[in-house]
């Protein structure tokens, strides 16, 4: 199933499928370690419910949700 | 002598590495342009001598921070003999995505596995053999915490580095390798050095690569034509940063080992259970002002646990019946014991600094007396020289512990916590959670806040943050208002002046914020900077480290203090001394003592304030005032010193006015109530004066550090944007707490403002939407 990463709950993961976005902002994702194919899982949310926290390459990464918006995930059953 | 450049990721414990290798002979600069620390120092254990040189920490060699462009272009184009790229053996994955880009430098690269014992303690193995074997490039273990294996990291190194090393990509097994070969031919044909780098970065479509080689696009555009990856399609940015992190799971992940048997059921570290409270949902936002208190506590209060305040009297009664201060009368007045409270141990320290300061000031008076010195020259080098440097430096002990407080919270990693805890908040102002810290700490002082600033990685957020830090009023602001509210309360016959200072600290932020927004959507406007950055795991700072950063800040603070901040604190003594036929007043504190001598009133400085004296009067403190009114002028002009002069001045003036019985060296408030009194001076104009003096230019000191951290030529702006914004909100009160219909006006001039704001940035982006 196909799913935006910003509309991900708690401890949900998936895998990368597309990342969009262009220039810095896209840059900027990939050479933290968001490309195609990284396994994602959410950790938490900030307790305003953003931004959230991910695990990613077996580091904590943090992104906005506008920011996560950007990342297509296929979910993991 | 050979050279190193250090490169690695934020986190890596590069710093920690550089600042063992070098010990001593570190020094920090600036980056030509841009306020990026640049440390350099020189390793001289080994058998040569090295010269050191600490590159950003970052990510990738991308071209959108100015930390990659600064260490791309150190690569590059200063050829250091060797590159030490620093990995964290814990997160080996995205470590050694920017080692595949320097690998394509032709650049000798020694790869040093830092945290090992980190990863060893997790039972895991890194076999740095085959490591070394895939990367073809010396690999070493070492801990730069525990300073161990350095020696043998710096031998390698050395010997290494008297090799050439031709660059080498990860990306030469892909579909791409026709097209890089292809590039890096024709870059070789420009006689342009490390061609395969440039030329990788061309095909990533890189911003300074295109620019700089329009003509070598063409080759890459021809072959977008016959290209088609099935994923990728022609965009060859993702391409080539996929192939890289496939790249390192294929090749170099397998060099990582990791224990048996661990099961799924991951083990929680001890630092993410320390984040699970930190970052909790309904604790996370009150943990934060806890430790904020608790700071400000640890670092000013007099009362230390508020222990006084709970009844208890530390050191039983004097001979006078009132709860014990030691050292009362003396400059060491309250060191330990104030009032019967603990004073706290920011607060002794400051006292013990400040007294120190007060006694050496002492010997030279008595020194210069007893030399028949001139009485001129006594006043000049005690109050003017002297004096002025003391009272910028009896603020040390304060920056000092503040910076050091925020250093230690960036260290263990907390500050990227608030960070995320607080960025949806601040983001609808236009800046990042990370500005939130600096501003805060203006309460305190805002030399240490403007100089963290330097979190802040986006030019305009800084900037903007920077100018609305002097409105978080420090504790040097205080006396102003304690002294105005305290006349104001006697006069109106109210009993809490304390609800009109709370009020105007309260309005210092609601300004702060108006001008924030106001910024970001007119002179600074431009994108909250993105949020996408690593949460590092908690760790212990380095003692080390933390003292290294201290004494640079010292460094700086005091080298500036004896340039720019003693030459405007001598500029200001004269104009305070000097009458325009070059008579000397004498020292003011005396001579208006001897009521009603003239020549306070005849001096440069105050003739000065009666020529301004009109400008202030929509503030309230202007022509209205009659012959007194220019008082409020010079007091503001010598509160660029140090703020508090600000009421040492009013008092001086007020004596020199006809007042009688005021201690000049007093909480001002009688001053205030005999000039409010005589001059007819009403409500309003003194909230205005407070508030004119908590926005307008602050002290030279934070003026100097602000000048370090700005982009050269903003400095004027800044300090136009403080006077215009003191004159307007003053102007603001003054005239709204006189004639309440005036309301209308002011309402009608800012709705009009907006509107006028919204229109022109509405123009802009349509402008922008067309190109």
């Amino acid at each position: 199933m196909l799913k935006n990463l910003s509309k991900f709950k708690i401890g949900e993961s998936g895998i990368i499928k597309n990342v969009l976005g262009e220039g810095k902002l896209r840059r900027r994702l990939f050479d933290m370690g968001v490309t195609t194919g990284a396994k994602v899982t959410l950790i938490k949310k900030a307790p305003l419910g953003d931004p959230i926290e991910v695990n990613i390459r077996g580091y904590e990464l943090t992104l906005r949700k506008s920011e996560a918006c950007l990342v297509e995930m296929e979910v993991e059953e | 002598m050979i050279r190193f450049a250090l490169a690695g990721n934020p986190n890596s414990g590069k710093t920690t590495l550089f600042n063992s290798l070098t010990g001593s002979t570190a020094h920090v600069g600036n980056w030509p342009g841009v306020t990026v620390d640049k440390r350099e120092g020189t390793y001289k254990k080994g058998e040569e001598k090295v010269d050191i040189v600490d590159l950003p920490g970052i990510y990738s060699l991308s071209p959108y921070t100015p930390e990659e462009v600064i260490s791309r272009n150190y690569i590059l184009d200063e050829k250091p003999d060797c590159v030490i790229n620093i990995v964290d053996a814990t997160n080996l994955e995205r470590n050694l995505y920017l080692t595949t880009q320097l690998l394509e430098m032709d650049v000798p690269i020694v790869v040093a596995l830092n945290m090992m014992d980190m990863v060893e303690k997790n039972g895991d193995k890194i076999n740095e053999k085959e490591l070394e074997k895939e990367l073809g490039i010396p690999v070493v273990k070492i801990s730069a915490l525990k300073e161990e294996n350095l020696d043998v990291l710096m031998k390698r190194a050395i010997e290494f580095s008297k090799t050439k090393r031709e660059g080498k990509s990860v990306l030469e097994g892909t579909n791409l390798k026709h097209l890089i070969n292809d590039v890096k031919i024709a870059f070789i044909g420009k006689e342009v050095d490390n061609p395969l780098f440039h030329a990788i970065k061309i095909i990533e479509n890189d911003e300074i690569e295109t620019k700089n080689h329009p003509d070598l696009v063409k080759i890459v555009d021809d072959f977008k034509k016959s290209f088609k990856d099935d994923t990728f399609g022609d965009d060859f940015e993702a391409f080539v940063a996929d192939a890289r992190y496939k790249y390192i799971t294929e090749h170099y992940s397998k060099s990582l080992v990791r224990k048996q048997n661990k099961g799924e059921s991951k083990r929680l570290t001890l630092s993410d259970r320390i984040d699970r409270v930190l970052t909790n949902k309904w604790a996370g936002i009150p943990i934060f002002i806890v430790i904020l208190i608790l700071l400000f506590h640890l670092i000013f209060s007099e009362d230390f646990l508020l222990l006084n305040t709970f009844g208890v009297n530390v050191g039983g009664l004097n001979a006078e019946g009132e709860p014990l201060t030691l050292f009362a009368g003396t400059s060491f007045e309250g060191l330990f014991v104030n009032g019967g409270a603990i004073s706290s141990p920011g607060f002794m320290i400051t006292t013990a600094f400040q007294g120190f300061l007060d006694w050496i000031n002492g010997l030279i008076g008595t020194g210069l007396e007893a030399a028949h010195a001139a009485g001129w020259a006594q006043s000049f080098i005690c109050d003017g020289v002297i004096g002025g440097l003391f009272a910028i430096f009896g603020f040390l002990p304060q920056i000092l512990l503040l910076f050091l407080a925020f250093s230690f919270l960036e260290d263990t990693g907390y500050m990227a916590r608030v960070a995320f805890i607080l960025d949806r908040i601040f983001r609808r102002l236009g800046i990042s959670g990370r500005a939130f810290m600096p501003m805060i700490m203006g309460f305190g002082c805002s030399v240490p806040a403007i100089i963290n600033t330097r979190t802040l990685t986006e030019e305009k957020e800084r900037i903007s943050t920077i100018r609305v830090i002097p409105f978080f009023s420090c504790g040097a602001k205080l006396p102003i208002l304690t002294a105005v509210a305290g006349g104001l309360a006697i006069i109106l016959n109210f009993p809490y002046p304390d609800l009109i200072t709370v009020s105007m600290y309260l309005l210092g932020m609601v300004v702060a914020i108006i001008c924030l927004v106001l910024m970001r959507n007119t002179t600074m406007r431009g994108d909250v900077a993105p949020f996408i950055m690593e949460l590092p795991a908690y760790h212990m700072p380095q003692f080390k480290s933390l003292m290294i950063h201290l004494w640079d800040k010292t460094k700086h603070f005091v080298k500036k203090a004896f340039t720019i901040i003693l030459f405007s604190t001598i500029i200001i003594w004269l104009l305070q001394h000097l009458t325009w036929d070059w008579r000397f007043v004498g020292d003011w504190e005396e001579s208006a003592g001897e009521a009603g001598d003239t020549l306070i009133g005849q001096t440069i400085l105050s003739s000065i304030g009666k020529f301004v004296q009109p400008i202030f009067t929509p503030l309230g403190f202007g022509s209205q005032l009659g012959s007194m009114g220019w008082v409020f002028a010079v007091a503001a002009v010598t509160g660029l010193v140090a703020k508090e002069n600000c009421i040492t001045t009013i008092s001086v003036l007020a004596l020199s006015l006809g007042a009688t019985g005021i201690d000049v060296n007093g909480d001002g408030i009688d001053a205030m109530q005999f000039l409010i009194q005589s001059s007819g001076m009403d409500v309003a104009a003194g909230i205005s004066f407070i508030a004119f003096n908590m926005l307008t230019i602050p002290c030279f000191a934070a003026v100097a550090t602000a000048k370090g951290e700005l982009k050269k030529g903003t400095l004027k702006w800044t300090l136009l944007f403080w006077i215009a914004t003191s004159y307007i909100v003053s102007s603001l009160i003054y005239t709204v707490g006189t004639w309440w219909w005036t309301t209308f006006i002011w309402i009608a001039v800012i709705a009009l403002a907006i509107v006028a704001i919204y229109l022109i940035n509405k123009y802009r982006d349509m402008k922008v939407l067309k190109v």
